[in-house]
C-alpha cells in the first residue's frame, strides 16, 4: 500500500477501530437497503410480499456471511488484531487465575533474575560510575611485570610520561583509594576518599555544585595543596548541608585541608565497591599513604589510573601505543623499569577494584540466570500445554468455523506475550528492588560505605524486553506445537478418557520436564561445588592462627610522628601491651596478611642463584616487629625470629619462606645465605612455614619477612595475640595507647578470622547468589515434575482404578507413580550430569580445590534432586492411591 | 458461498470501477448496472458485491457518502477517487492486452 492509498484508508480504519459498532450498523442499514429495494422490485413483477422477500433474501445470500465478509475487508490491520488477540488474552487469562498467577509467577521469578543480574552487570561492571561522562570509552591502566602474573598499581612518574606522550587518550586522570580519620566536633571517625590528579574533576565530567574542582598543579609538590572536595553525602550528614563550607577547615588525618568543592548528588567517585567521601589531590599524598612521600620515586607503584580514549580509538591501538611508551621507559629508566609494562583494561576488568572481584562471579550467574530463565520457561510451557489440551475444544471450533492455523497461531502468541510481558514487568520490579542487594551479602566494614548498585538503564530495559520476546516465542510455540496436529474431528465427539495411551501425547510435557530436571541438575551441581570450595577455603589454614589474635592500628603519621618518634611510640607499646593480662604477644606488621593493604616488593637477587637475564624476580615482603611469628602463630621452621637487636644499625637479616627456600636453595640449609633486597645483601636468619599472603586462594608463593626497624614505616599494623574478648582487648588497648598520647585514635579493630572471612567475601558471594538460584530452579522444576505427575494420575483415573479392581493395592499405585516420575527424573539427571561435567570448568576461578567434576558434589547434587523429585510424587501418588476403583469404573 | 467463480479474480473491481466512473451510485444501483452491461452473463451475485465494494473503499479507489435515494431515504453512494481513476486505466489496459492475447491464441486455426 502506498501512502496515497494509506490517506484514504487510514481514516476509515481509524474508524472501525475506535466506532465499531457504528460501522456495523452503517453496513447492517446498506444491505437493508439494498434487500428491501430487491423486495420492491420482486412485488413490482407480482409477487407476494411473503414470496417477494424470500427471494430476495436467496438472491442475496446469507447476510451474516456478507457482513462478515465486508467486516474482514475492514479489519486485517495488525494493531486490531492484536488489540482483539490481548482482549481476548486477558479474558483467557482471567478466565484460569491460578493459572494465570503461577505462569506469571515463575516468569517473573525468571526475568527478574536476569533482569537483576545484567542490572548488576550494568552497574558494576559496563557502567560502574555514575554520573561519570562517557564510561564507554573510559579504560583503566594497571602495571604487569614480564614473567608474572597479576597486575601492579603504576608509579606517578610514569603515568606523567604516559600522560605526556601518548596521542590517542582525551584523558589521564589518577584515582587512589585511601582512608583517613576525620574528627569532627569531639568525635573522630575514618572515612574513604581518593588522592586524585588534579585534572579529576574536569576529565570525569563532574561538577562540583559548591565551590570549585582543583586547579591544575595541585598535584605537584609536596604537601603543597591542603585542600580536599568532599561528597554530598558528607556535606550533608557530617556538615549538615552547610551552605557556607566552602573555604572552611577540616582536619583529614589530623592534617588541616580547606574544603574547596562538594561533588553533585549521585557521584559516588571511581571505585567499584565503595562510595568515596572525599577527594584530595596527588601532592598531599604522603598525608594519606604509608610509605613516604612518592611522587617522584619510579620504584613507588601506588596509583589507580585511568584514561579516556579518544572517540573511534579501539582499545589495541591505545595499548600499542601507551606499550610503545612504556618500552620506551624501560630503555630509559632500566634500574626502576626493566621488565614493566602498562596494560589498558576495560572498566569491567579493572584489577585494582571490586570489578575484578565480583567478575567471575558475576560471569558465572549470567550463565546461572539463563538457566532458571529456561527452567521457568519450560514450567510456563507446560502449563500451557495442560491448559491447550484443555482447550482442544476451543481450539477446534474455532478452526472448523474458519479460522487460519496463522491467526490461532497468533492468537497463542498473544496469550504468552500477555503472560511475559507482566513477567518482565514484575522482573524488573523485583530487579529494582535487588539492585542494592549485591552489598548486603558483602560484610560490611566501619568508615567504608559500600555501594554496589545495579542499574536499571536503557540497556537492561532493552535487554528485558529481549528477553521477554524470546520467552514469548518459547513458551507461545510448545502450545502452539501441539494445535499443530489437532484434527478438527476428534475432540468435537465425546472426549474419551484417557489411558495409559495419554502417555503418548504427554511426550512432549514429559520431554519439558527432563529439560526442567536437566537444567536444575547443573544449577544444583555448579552450587554445590561453590558450596564446597567455600568449605575448603574457610576450612583451609591461611597459616597463621585466626581466631586469638586481633588487628588494628595506631595512625601515627596521621598524628604527626615522625620516624624516631614513632620508633619509640611503637616500642613502649609493645612493652605495655605485654605486660598486660590475658596478652601473649603483640607485634607490627607492614601489612597484614588478606587485607587490602599491598605488600611492597622488591627485586631480588639470590646468593647461589643466576637468575635468566631479562627475568628480573621481583618478591613481595612484609616489614614485621620483633614477635610477629608467635603472635600470628607462624611456625618458623629453623632458625630464628627477629629481635631488638635488628634494628638499624645492626647488619640487615631477612626470614625467608619455605618456597624461597625450595625455589633458589634446594634441600640446602639457607641460614646464613644472603639476599639482596633494594640493593642491599641481607643475611637470612630464620625460614617461616608458607602462609597465605593476599588471597586464600592462592598457592605457594616466594614471600620474605625483613625486621621493621630496617625498614621502616610509621604506621604498621598492630597484631595481638589475647585470650580475652574483642571488646576487652580494645577497651586496654585504648587505655595504653593514650597513656601514651591522649590526643590518639585507632584504626578498626578485627580479629584476623573477620580478616580472612572479608576476604573470601567474594567465594561468599558467588555460594549464595548460585544457592538461591539453584533453589529457585530446584523449586520449579519440582512444580514441573508435580504438575506433570498430577496431571498424568488425573488422566489415567481410569487405569489406576481398573489395576485397584484387579487386586493392585495402594502401595502398588504409589510405586507406580513415584517410579514414573523418578523415570523422569533419572533422565533429566543424566542429560544434567553431562552437561554439567562439560560446564562446570568454568567456573573454575571461584572453586578451590574442588574438582569440577568432583564425584561426591554430584553423588550429593542426585541425592537432593532425587528427593525434591520424591516430594514432587508424592501428592499425586497419594491421589492415586485413593482412587475409588468402583466409582470410576462405573462413571 | 456466493464468490462468483466464473468471473475472473480482479474483473469484478474492475467493471465497479468502470460503473463508478461514469456517475455516483449507491449499491442496489450498482447491482441493477452489473446485470445490466453484462446481460445477466457473467452472474455476479448480489452477495459477493458488498465485501468488493467495501475492499474497494478501504484501497482507496472508491468513496463512500451517505446521502438521500431518489425515494428519499438515507443511501450510501460510491463514487470513484483520483486513485480509483488512475487504478481502473490500469486495469483496462491490462485487461485489453491480455484479452487481446487470449482472443488471439483461441482465433489460431488449426495448421
Amino acid at each position: 500500500m502506498d501512502i496515497e492509498q494509506w490517506f484514504y484508508s487510514l481514516p476509515l480504519r481509524l474508524r472501525s477501530f475506535f466506532h465499531p459498532h457504528q460501522v456495523d450498523q452503517e453496513l447492517k442499514e446498506e444491505l437493508r437497503e439494498h434487500l428491501e429495494q430487491q423486495i420492491k422490485e420482486n412485488v413490482a413483477r407480482g409477487m407476494s410480499p411473503e414470496d417477494a422477500r424470500y427471494s430476495a433474501l436467496r438472491t442475496l445470500g446469507g447476510i451474516t456471511q456478507i457482513e462478515q465478509q465486508c467486516r474482514d475487508a475492514h479489519s486485517g490491520s495488525v494493531l486490531e488484531d492484536l488489540v482483539h488477540d490481548l482482549r481476548y488474552g486477558f479474558r483467557q487469562l482471567c478466565r484460569s487465575p491460578g493459572f494465570s498467577a503461577l505462569a506469571i509467577l515463575c516468569l517473573t521469578l525468571g526475568i527478574g533474575a536476569n533482569a537483576a543480574v545484567f542490572s548488576w552487570v550494568e552497574g558494576i561492571l559496563f557502567r560502574p560510575y555514575p554520573a561519570v561522562a562517557h564510561q564507554e570509552r573510559l579504560f583503566a591502566l594497571a602495571g604487569t611485570a614480564r614473567g608474572e602474573s597479576g597486575e601492579t598499581e603504576l608509579s606517578w612518574p610514569d603515568f606523567l610520561d604516559l600522560q605526556r606522550s601518548c596521542t590517542l587518550c582525551e584523558e589521564f586522570f589518577v584515582s587512589k583509594i585511601t582512608g583517613s580519620t576525620l574528627s569532627i566536633g569531639d568525635h573522630a571517625e575514618t572515612a574513604t576518599g581518593s588522592i586524585v590528579s588534579a585534572n579529576y574533576f574536569d576529565a570525569i565530567g563532574v561538577r562540583p555544585i559548591l565551590g570549585r574542582g582543583f586547579e591544575p598543579g595541585a598535584d605537584a609538590g609536596n604537601d603543597s595543596h591542603p585542600v580536599v572536595v568532599i561528597s554530598y553525602q558528607l556535606w550533608r550528614n557530617r556538615f549538615k548541608g552547610d551552605p557556607e563550607i566552602i573555604g572552611k577547615m577540616q582536619r583529614f588525618n589530623n592534617v588541616p585541608h580547606t574544603i574547596i568543592g562538594v561533588a553533585p548528588e549521585g557521584f559516588y567517585g571511581t571505585f567499584v565497591g565503595w562510595a568515596m567521601q572525599f577527594w584530595a589531590p596527588a601532592s598531599m599524598e604522603e598525608t594519606f599513604e604509608s610509605g613516604g612521600y612518592k611522587l617522584e620515586d619510579r620504584d613507588a607503584r601506588w596509583i589507580e589510573a585511568y584514561v579516556r580514549l579518544k572517540p573511534s580509538v579501539s582499545r589495541s591501538q591505545a595499548q600499542q601505543e601507551i606499550s610503545a611508551i612504556a618500552a620506551r621507559l624501560e630503555t630509559r629508566y632500566p634500574a626502576t623499569n626493566r621488565g614493566r609494562g602498562v596494560g589498558v583494561w576495560p572498566l569491567w576488568q579493572t584489577p585494582f577494584n571490586n570489578a575484578g572481584t565480583l567478575l567471575p562471579t558475576l560471569e558465572v550467574m549470567v550463565a546461572v540466570v539463563a538457566f532458571v530463565l529456561l527452567i521457568a520457561c519450560a514450567n510456563v510451557g507446560n502449563l500451557l500445554l495442560v491448559r491447550s489440551f484443555a482447550r482442544r475444544h476451543e481450539m477446534s471450533v474455532r478452526l472448523a468455523i474458519g479460522a487460519s492455523r496463522v491467526r490461532l497461531l497468533k492468537q497463542l502468541l498473544t496469550e504468552s506475550l500477555i503472560l511475559s510481558a507482566l513477567g518482565t514487568a514484575g522482573g524488573l520490579l523485583a530487579a529494582y528492588w535487588c539492585r542494592h542487594a549485591l552489598v548486603l551479602l558483602l560484610p560490611a566494614r566501619s568508615g567504608v560505605a559500600m555501594y554496589l548498585p545495579g542499574e536499571i538503564d536503557g540497556r537492561v530495559m532493552s535487554w528485558s524486553a529481549g528477553i521477554c520476546s524470546i520467552v514469548t516465542l518459547i513458551v507461545g510455540l510448545i502450545p502452539a506445537f501441539q494445535t499443530r496436529n489437532l484434527d478438527l474431528a476428534g475432540p468435537l465427539k465425546a472426549e474419551s478418557s484417557g489411558v495409559v495411551g495419554a502417555r503418548g501425547r504427554a511426550w512432549m510435557r514429559s520431554g519439558l520436564v527432563v529439560f526442567q530436571v536437566c537444567l536444575s541438575f547443573v544449577l544444583l551441581v555448579g552450587a554445590a561445588l561453590l558450596l564446597e570450595s567455600l568449605e575448603k577455603i574457610r576450612t583451609t589454614s591461611p597459616g597463621f592462627s585466626t581466631t586469638s589474635v586481633v588487628k588494628t592500628g595506631v595512625p601515627l603519621v596521621a598524628a604527626g610522628y615522625d620516624v624516631p618518634r614513632a620508633k619509640v611510640f611503637q616500642d613502649e607499646l609493645i612493652d605495655r601491651l605485654s605486660a598486660l593480662p590475658g596478652v601473649e604477644s603483640a607485634a607490627f606488621a607492614g601489612v597484614t596478611p588478606l587485607g587490602y593493604g599491598t605488600f611492597p616488593s622488591t627485586p631480588i637477587a639470590v646468593d647461589g642463584y643466576q637468575a635468566p637475564l631479562e627475568e628480573q624476580p621481583a618478591i613481595e615482603y612484609n616489614q614485621v616487629s620483633p614477635g610477629y611469628f608467635a603472635t600470628l602463630g607462624i611456625p618458623l621452621l629453623s632458625g630464628r625470629e627477629f629481635t631488638r637487636t635488628d634494628n638499624e644499625n645492626a647488619p640487615l637479616v631477612a626470614i625467608v619462606n619455605r618456597t624461597i627456600v625450595t625455589r633458589y636453595w634446594g634441600d640446602q640449609d639457607p641460614i646464613g645465605r644472603r639476599l639482596q633486597v633494594k640493593g642491599r645483601w641481607a643475611r637470612v636468619v630464620g625460614v617461616a612455614a608458607d602462609s597465605k599472603y593476599e588471597s586464600m586462594r592462592e598457592t605457594p608463593r616466594p614471600f620474605f619477612y625483613v625486621p621493621l626497624r630496617q625498614d621502616f614505616v610509621r604506621a604498621p599494623a598492630l597484631n595481638i595475640r589475647t585470650n580475652q574478648r574483642l571488646p576487652t582487648i580494645l577497651a586496654a588497648l585504648v587505655h595504653e595507647v593514650h597513656a601514651l598520647d591522649a590526643n590518639l585514635a585507632l584504626y578498626e579493630m578485627i580479629t584476623l578470622q573477620e580478616q580472612v572471612n572479608r576476604s573470601t567475601s567474594p567465594q561468599l558471594v558467588a555460594v549464595t547468589l548460585v544457592s538461591i538460584l539453584g533453589g529457585l530452579a530446584l523449586l520449579l522444576a519440582g512444580v514441573g515434575l508435580y504438575g506433570v505427575m498430577s496431571y498424568a494420575v488425573a488422566q489415567s483415573t481410569r487405569e489406576m482404578g481398573l489395576r485397584m479392581a484387579l487386586g493392585a493395592g495402594p502401595a502398588n499405585l504409589i510405586r507406580l507413580v513415584i517410579s514414573r516420575g523418578l523415570q523422569l527424573t533419572a533422565g533429566g539427571v543424566l542429560f544434567g550430569t553431562a552437561v554439567a561435567l562439560a560446564l562446570t570448568r568454568l567456573l573454575g576461578k571461584l572453586l578451590y580445590n574442588v574438582s569440577p567434576h568432583d564425584p561426591r558434589v554430584f553423588g550429593s547434587a542426585l541425592a537432593v534432586m532425587t528427593m525434591i523429585a520424591i516430594s514432587a510424587c508424592l501428592l499425586p501418588a497419594w491421589r492415586a492411591a485413593r482412587i475409588d476403583p468402583a466409582r470410576v469404573l462405573r462413571d | 458461498m456466493s464468490k462468483p467463480s466464473d468471473l475472473v479474480q480482479g474483473t469484478l473491481d474492475m467493471l465497479i470501477l468502470k460503473i463508478l466512473a461514469l456517475q455516483p451510485l449507491n449499491g442496489w444501483a450498482i447491482s441493477q448496472r452489473l446485470k445490466q452491461i453484462s446481460s445477466d452473463v457473467l452472474g455476479v451475485s448480489d452477495g459477493s458485491l458488498y465485501p468488493a465494494l467495501h475492499k474497494l473503499e478501504h484501497r482507496g479507489w472508491i468513496r463512500a457518502h451517505w446521502k438521500s435515494s431518489e425515494n428519499n431515504r438515507r443511501a450510501k453512494f460510491y463514487s470513484l477517487t483520483g486513485l480509483g481513476r488512475k487504478q481502473l486505466e490500469k486495469e483496462t489496459s491490462n485487461w485489453n492486452r491480455v484479452s487481446a492475447a487470449i482472443s488471439g491464441i483461441v482465433k489460431l486455426k488449426e495448421a
